[in-house]
C-alpha cells in the first residue's frame, strides 16, 4: 500500500480550514480526530469515575462486617458502577478510537456525517450527569444492579430510576448515531482500490459492532420504555399481579445484553490484531479466518442470551439448546487464539507497551474465556451463577479484554495522534502495575465465587475474608495505577520526543503513511491502493 | 450514607490484622457436596476444567514458547507465512469435537436436575425482602426463616461467631434420603435459593412456581443464601437446610404442629399493654426492621418513617388495614397471612407507643380478628 498526502495541508487552504482556536472549537468540531479525542478523554474521565466507585466497592469488602458504607448505598456504587464502566467508559473509548482511526485507516477525508459525530458525542455528557447526579437526588440513585431487573426496578426503586431512564435512551441515541455513522463511512469512503477483504481488521470488527449496536441498543431502549410504562402509566409489563411477566424483562434484557458484551470486545480484536503483527514483524496469521470468526461470533452472540438466565426456570429444552449454542462461540473466538498465537510464533518480536498490552489480553481473555466456557454448561452453571466466579469471568474479559485491548491501542497509536513518542519506561511501568493489580483483584474471585459468595453483596461470611482481602488490595493497586496513566499521556503531549510518520519499525497500513501528528485535514485527496 | 464511627474502624482493623487468617479456611472450589446431583455436577466441573487447563498449557505453552525463542533482541528473523487453510480447518474441527465430549455429560447431568417426579416431600419455598417462608405442603407446617446474625456483629461491635450471616432463626429441617421437591416462588421482587451442598439453585420469581428436588443423602447443617439481588438486605437472607434422620423428622414435625397450636391459644388471651408492647417490639425488630429501621425512621422514600407517621398516630383501623393487607404498588407487604393475630396486634400497639409515638392505644389479637371478619 502507499498513499499521496493531499497538498491541501501544504496550501494557502489550510488557513481556511485549519481548527478553530479556543473552547468553541470543540463544542463545534465535525472534525474525526477532534472528536475522537473527545471521545476519549470523555471515556477516561468515566473510567476514573466509575473505578472510584469500585474502589468504595472494594473498601466496604476489605473485611466483613459493614464499615464505611450502608447496603443501600453500596447497592447504588455497584450499579452505577457497572452502568457508567459499559456506556461511559468501554464503549466511548473504542468510539474514540473508531474516530481517529477508521478514516485513516480506510483513507477518507472525515467519517461520513459530520455534523452528525458531533452530536453523538455531545449527547453523551448530558446523559452521565443525568445519571451521576441522580446519586444526589431523593432515596439515592438507581440501586437494583447494572442489569436493572424488574420488578425490583420498577416496583422498588428510589425516583431517580425515571432520570436513569432518560439517561439510558440518551445514551442509546449516541450509540445508534455513532454506528449509523461508522457504517456509512466504511461503505462509502474506502480510498478506490481498497476491498472489503483488503480493509484493516480494526475497520472490519469496528464495521460489525456497529451493525450490534444498531440491532439491540432499540431493544435496550425498548426494554427501559416498558419499565417507564409500568411505572407511571399503570401498565404491566413486569408485574405478575397485573398479568406481566417478570421473566420477559430478563429476556428482552439479554436480547440486547449479550451482543453488548460483543460490542465491548470485538474492537479491541481489531486493534490487538494490528499490533501483534507490528511487533512481530510478521503478517497477520489468517486474515480471512479473522473476518469469518469475528462475523460467526456476532452472529452467535444474538442467540445465546438466556445462558444469563439458565436458573430462571426454563424448559429442558431450552437450557440444551442455549448450553450448545453458547459452547459453540468456543469455536471461533478459538481459532481468532491461535491465528494471534500463530502470528507470533516465528516472528521477531519486541515488546514495547502496546505489545506488552495485547499479549497480556490474548492470555488474560482466554482465561476468561475458559470460565466463559465453564459458565456456559447449564448444570454447573446451577452453582456458578450469580457468585463472584461470575464476577471474575467477566472482569477476565472486560478489564484485560475491553481495557487492555483500549489501552494497547491507545499506546500503538498515541505516537501518531501527538506527534509524541511516550516515555517507555513509564509505559511499561504502567503495564506492569495494572497486570498484577488486575490479577490480583479478580483472580481470588473465582475462588470465593467458587467456594459460595453470591454477587453483590455488602457483606459476606468469614470463610470468604482471605481472598477478599487479597482481591481489594489488588483493586486498589490496580486504581491507583491508572493515574500514572494519566501523566504519562500528559507528559506525552507536553513533550517526548518527535515521532516518525511510521512509528513502529513493523507497522504497517494507511495510517502510517501520514505524517505525525497527522494534518488536522488528512486524505481529502484519496490515496491510491495497490 | 458513610458510617462515619472511625475509632470503631480502626478498631475493626487492627483486630482483622492481628488474628491474620483466623478468619477461617481458605476455601477455593465448589464442594462436591451430599446429594448425587450435585456430585455430578462437582465431577462435570472438574472435567471442564481441566479440559480448560490442558488447552491452556499447550497454547500458552507455544505462545511462551515465541516469546522466548523469536524475540528479535535474539537476532531472530520473521518468517512470512500467513495462511495455511488446513491447518486452520484442523482447528476450528478440534475444539468442535471437545465441545462435543463436554456436551455429552452434562446433558446427561441437565436431565438429572431436570427430573422433578415422584416426590416423597414437597415444600414450597417463597422469597420476600428479605427472608424465606417453607410451607410443608402435606403437613399444612408453614413458618418463616430470617437472619438471625445480631446487628452487633455486622457493625463490628462485637466479634463474629462462626456462622456470621449463613444462620437463621427457623431453619428448613427436611428428612435424609427422600426425595425432597421444592416448588420456588416469590411475593415481591426476584430471589434465587441456593444451597451449594445440595447444587439446587432456583430463581423465585413473583407469578412463577419453578420446580427443583433434591436427596441429601448425609445428616447435617447445609447452608447458603440468596443469590439474586433483591434490595438493600440481599446479603443478609441465608438459608439454612437441616437434614434429619427419619424419627428426628417426624419428631420435629409434632413438635412444631404442637407449638403452632399453642400459638393459636394465645389468640384468646387477656393481654396487658406491656406484654402486647414488648412481644410487639420482638416481631417489630424480626419483621419491620429491615425496612423501617429498629429506631422507625425508616428509609425515605421507599421506607417511609412509622416514628410519627400519620398512620401511625392516627386512626388504629387505618393502622391495622395497613398492616394485614399492604399498600399496593408499593413496597409495604400485607403481613395479614404472615404473621398471626397476635404478633399483628403486638407490633402495631408497639409502634403507636414507641419513639415518641405515645397514643397509649392499645391493639388487641381480637381487633385483627374483627377487622378479618368484617373484610369477608
Amino acid at each position: 500500500m502507499s498513499a499521496v498526502i493531499d497538498d491541501h495541508t501544504h496550501t494557502a487552504d489550510d488557513h481556511h480550514h485549519g481548527p478553530a482556536k479556543g473552547f468553541m472549537r470543540w463544542v463545534l468540531t465535525t472534525n474525526h480526530k477532534d472528536i475522537g479525542t473527545m471521545y476519549l478523554w470523555f471515556s477516561f474521565a468515566m473510567f476514573l469515575t466509575g473505578g472510584l466507585m469500585a474502589m468504595v466497592i472494594r473498601s466496604e469488602l476489605f473485611q466483613p462486617g459493614l464499615q464505611i458504607v450502608d447496603p443501600e448505598f453500596f447497592n447504588q456504587m455497584t450499579t452505577l458502577h457497572g452502568l457508567i464502566m459499559v456506556f461511559g467508559a468501554v464503549m466511548p473509548a473504542f468510539v474514540g478510537l473508531a474516530n481517529w482511526m477508521v478514516p485513516m485507516m480506510i483513507g477518507a477525508p472525515d467519517m461520513a456525517m459530520p455534523r452528525m459525530n458531533n452530536w453523538s458525542f455531545w449527547i453523551l455528557p448530558f446523559a452521565f450527569f443525568i445519571l451521576i447526579s441522580s446519586l444526589f437526588m431523593e432515596g439515592g440513585a438507581p440501586n437494583f444492579g447494572w442489569t436493572f431487573y424488574a420488578p425490583l426496578s420498577t416496583t422498588y426503586a428510589p425516583p431517580s430510576v425515571t432520570f436513569f431512564i432518560l439517561s439510558v435512551h440518551m445514551m442509546g441515541i449516541s450509540s445508534i448515531m455513532g454506528a449509523i455513522n461508522i457504517i456509512a463511512t466504511i461503505l462509502n469512503l474506502r480510498a478506490p482500490g481498497m476491498t472489503m477483504m483488503k480493509m484493516p481488521l480494526f475497520v472490519w470488527t469496528w464495521l460489525i459492532t456497529a451493525f450490534l449496536l444498531i440491532a439491540v441498543m432499540p431493544v435496550l431502549a425498548g426494554v427501559v420504555t416498558m419499565m417507564l410504562m409500568d411505572i407511571h402509566f399503570g401498565t404491566s409489563f413486569f408485574n405478575a399481579g397485573g398479568g406481566g411477566d417478570p421473566v420477559l424483562f430478563q429476556h428482552v434484557f439479554w436480547f440486547f445484553g449479550h451482543p453488548e458484551v460483543y460490542i465491548m470486545i470485538l474492537p479491541a480484536f481489531g486493534a490487538v490484531s494490528a499490533i501483534i503483527p507490528t511487533f512481530s514483524r510478521k503478517p497477520l496469521f489468517g486474515y480471512t479466518s479473522m473476518v469469518y470468526a469475528t462475523a460467526s461470533i456476532a452472529f452467535l452472540s444474538f442467540i445465546v442470551w438466556a445462558h444469563h438466565m439458565f436458573t430462571v426456570g426454563m424448559p429442558l429444552t431450552g437450557e440444551l439448546f442455549f448450553m450448545y449454542a453458547t459452547m459453540l462461540i468456543a469455536v471461533p473466538t478459538g481459532v481468532k487464539v491461535f491465528n494471534w498465537v500463530t502470528t507470533m510464533y516465528r516472528g521477531a518480536l519486541t515488546f514495547e507497551t502496546p505489545m506488552l498490552f495485547a499479549i497480556a489480553f490474548v492470555i488474560l481473555f482466554t482465561i476468561g474465556g475458559f470460565s466463559g466456557l465453564m459458565l456456559a454448561i447449564a448444570p454447573s452453571d446451577f452453582q456458578y451463577h450469580d457468585t463472584y466466579f461470575v464476577v471474575a469471568h467477566f472482569h477476565y474479559v472486560l478489564v484485560p479484554g475491553a481495557i487492555f485491548g483500549i489501552y494497547a491501542g491507545i499506546y500503538y497509536w498515541l505516537p501518531k495522534w501527538t506527534g509524541h513518542m511516550y516515555d517507555e519506561l513509564l509505559g511499561k511501568t504502567h503495564f506492569w502495575l495494572s497486570f498484577i493489580g488486575m490479577n490480583l483483584a479478580f483472580f481470588p474471585m473465582h475462588f470465593v465465587g467458587l467456594a459460595g459468595m453470591p454477587r453483590r453483596i455488602p457483606d459476606y461470611a468469614l470463610q470468604f475474608a482471605n481472598f477478599n482481602m487479597i482481591s481489594s488490595v489488588g483493586a486498589f493497586l490496580f486504581g491507583a495505577t491508572q493515574l500514572l496513566f494519566l501523566f504519562i499521556v500528559i507528559k506525552t503531549i507536553m513533550s517526548g520526543k518527535k515521532a516518525t510518520p511510521q512509528v513502529w519499525e513493523g507497522a504497517e497500513g494507511l495510517e502510517w503513511s501520514l505524517p505525525s501528528p497527522p494534518p488536522y485535514h488528512t486524505f481529502s485527496t484519496p490515496p491510491d491502493i495497490k | 450514607m458513610l458510617l462515619g464511627d472511625k475509632p470503631k474502624l480502626i478498631a475493626a482493623f487492627s483486630t482483622l490484622l492481628a488474628c491474620g487468617s483466623v478468619y477461617g479456611e481458605w476455601g477455593y472450589n465448589l464442594p462436591q457436596g451430599v446429594t448425587e446431583v450435585s456430585r455430578s455436577i462437582y465431577d462435570l466441573h472438574m472435567t471442564i476444567f481441566w479440559i480448560c487447563v490442558v488447552i491452556g498449557v499447550v497454547v500458552f505453552g507455544v505462545m511462551f514458547w515465541s516469546m522466548l525463542m523469536h524475540r528479535k533482541s535474539l537476532g531472530a528473523k520473521p518468517a512470512a507465512f500467513h495462511e495455511n487453510t488446513l491447518i486452520e480447518i484442523i482447528w476450528t474441527a478440534i475444539p468442535f469435537l471437545i465441545l462435543v465430549s463436554m456436551a455429552v455429560p452434562a446433558t446427561q447431568t441437565l436431565i438429572q436436575v431436570y427430573d422433578t417426579k415422584e416426590s416423597d416431600i414437597d415444600i414450597q419455598i417463597t422469597g420476600y425482602q428479605w427472608k424465606w417462608h417453607y410451607k410443608y405442603l402435606a403437613d399444612d407446617v408453614g413458618f418463616f426463616s430470617n437472619l438471625s446474625t445480631p446487628k452487633a456483629e455486622i457493625a463490628n461491635e462485637e466479634p463474629k461467631g462462626d456462622h456470621y450471616l449463613l444462620e437463621v432463626d427457623e431453619p428448613m429441617v427436611v428428612p435424609v434420603n427422600k426425595k425432597i421437591r421444592f416448588l420456588i416462588t416469590a411475593n415481591d421482587v426476584i430471589h434465587s435459593w441456593w444451597v451449594p451442598d445440595l447444587a439446587v439453585k432456583k430463581d423465585a420469581i413473583p407469578g412463577f412456581i419453578n420446580e427443583a428436588w433434591t436427596r441429601i443423602e448425609e445428616p447435617g447443617i447445609y447452608r447458603g443464601q440468596c443469590a439474586e439481588l433483591c434490595g438493600k438486605d440481599h446479603g443478609f437472607m441465608p438459608i439454612v437446610v437441616e437434614a434429619k434422620s427419619a424419627e428426628d423428622y417426624q419428631a420435629w414435625l409434632v413438635a412444631k404442629k404442637e407449638a403452632a397450636a399453642k400459638e393459636r391459644e394465645l389468640r384468646d388471651k387477656v393481654w396487658t399493654s406491656e406484654e402486647l408492647y414488648s412481644r410487639g417490639e420482638k416481631v417489630y425488630i424480626k419483621t419491620c426492621a429491615a425496612c423501617h429501621q429498629a429506631n422507625g425512621e425508616g428509609v425515605p422514600p421507599v421506607f417511609p418513617a412509622i416514628k410519627g407517621s400519620k398512620i401511625a398516630v392516627g386512626e388504629p383501623q387505618k393502622h391495622i388495614e395497613v398492616v394485614v393487607n399492604g399498600v399496593q404498588g408499593t413496597a409495604m407487604q400485607a403481613f395479614g397471612k404472615q404473621l398471626s393475630e397476635v404478633d399483628i396486634a403486638a407490633v402495631i400497639t408497639y409502634q403507636r407507643n414507641a419513639w415518641g409515638n405515645n397514643t397509649g392505644d392499645q391493639v388487641v389479637p381480637m381487633d385483627i380478628v374483627k377487622f378479618n371478619e368484617a373484610g369477608q
